[in-house]
């Protein structure tokens, strides 16, 4: 990792949040556009979330005997009842380490 | 109380309830970028210099995988063109101001600040100070931020790798999308990148595979987008 890959991450994040404020002076963009960008933690979180849960030190897809995976379900579960973004990371993470600690043991 | 104050705490509070989970995320920031090997200053310095937790975190994940930088950045901004609706709907209420407020403002647009503000913003559009709660929101968010990833790069030294602490990164992730669980068409958006990443990790060359997943989705949010504008 450079400091200029981090300055260059900066800049254009920081323009992400400018470039709406600074351009526009109305509302230009339309429903349609605005639809589609609400959308956007839904396109992009799951391709950060899925891969290492899926995927084993190999590399290839292990659906079996996956503490990862069972635990990321029961953290699903949670976060759909509870709503609470803390009380899901700790079910997901209390759940990990039963899995990994007692019972794969 | 002076107007600007009032507004200015009103803020801080709103935004208050919203820095439990923050707290935890930085903790985790910071303790899996030394679990990785980045340099406290590095690490801390993201936590400046981009101030943005999703990508930093995404950042990382990249760069343990031996990404290259125009990939990191590349995704780093998908990630963070959520942004871009923020400052198209805060635009209405902004673009008054001076470049100044604009510059700082701009830095602290983040999910949290505003989500608050949105609300305050609605609800106060009379209000000729009502910037004052966007900084308010967004110089709480900055504050606690910049503490919990100095917390967890402390933390990082001490933690102990077989806690397997950088499952957190899909935990928070999926915590993040809980109030779209309920959304149907969210779904099926989330189910196509997700699918597309696990797939393209091994096939899509240069870790791409984050824009590539990224994209699909975007162009499935697209059609039924479409779709439902045709039903109207």
């Amino acid at each position: 990792m450079h400091w200029t890959t981090i300055i260059y991450c900066g800049i254009l994040t920081y323009m992400t949040r400018f470039s709406m404020i600074f351009f526009l002076k109305r509302d230009i963009l339309n429903e349609k556009t605005k639809k589609v960008l609400s959308y956007v933690p839904s396109a992009i979180f799951p391709a950060i979330i899925f891969p290492p849960i899926f995927l084993n030190a190999t590399g290839s897809i292990d659906i079996d005997s996956n503490p990862k995976l069972l635990a990321a379900i029961f953290a699903i579960i949670v976060g759909y009842f509870s709503r609470s973004i803390i009380v899901t990371i700790l079910a997901g993470l209390a759940s990990y380490w039963f899995l990994i600690f007692v019972y794969y043991q | 109380m002076n107007n600007r104050l009032k507004t200015l705490s009103n803020g801080i509070i709103d935004v208050s309830p919203l820095m439990i989970p923050v707290v935890p995320f930085g903790i985790i920031y910071g303790v899996i970028g030394m679990e990785l090997g980045l340099s406290a200053y590095m690490t801390f310095g993201m936590s400046i210099i981009i101030f943005g937790g999703a990508s930093q975190i995404v950042l990382l994940q990249l760069f343990s995988g031996g990404a290259s930088s125009l990939v990191a950045i590349t995704s780093v901004t998908a990630v963070n063109s959520r942004h871009l609706l923020y400052g198209a709907v805060f635009s209405e209420y902004l673009s008054h101001l001076r470049l100044t407020w604009k510059i700082i403002l701009s830095y602290v647009l983040i999910d949290q600040a505003f989500a608050v503000s949105n609300i305050y913003f609605k609800k106060n559009k009379e209000n000729e100070f009502k910037h004052y709660h966007l900084l308010g929101a967004g110089f709480t968010c900055w504050t606690i931020w910049q503490i919990s990833t100095i917390l967890g790069i402390v933390l990082g030294s001490v933690v102990p790798e077989e806690l397997g602490l950088s499952f957190t990164i899909s935990l928070t992730f999926l915590a993040l999308l809980i109030n779209d669980f309920r959304k149907f068409k969210n779904v099926i958006v989330m189910l196509v990148s997700g699918i597309v990443a696990t797939i393209g990790y091994n096939a899509i060359p240069f870790q791409a595979y984050i824009i590539v997943a990224a994209l699909s989705a975007l162009l499935v949010a697209t059609i039924i987008t479409l779709i439902d504008q045709k039903k109207k």
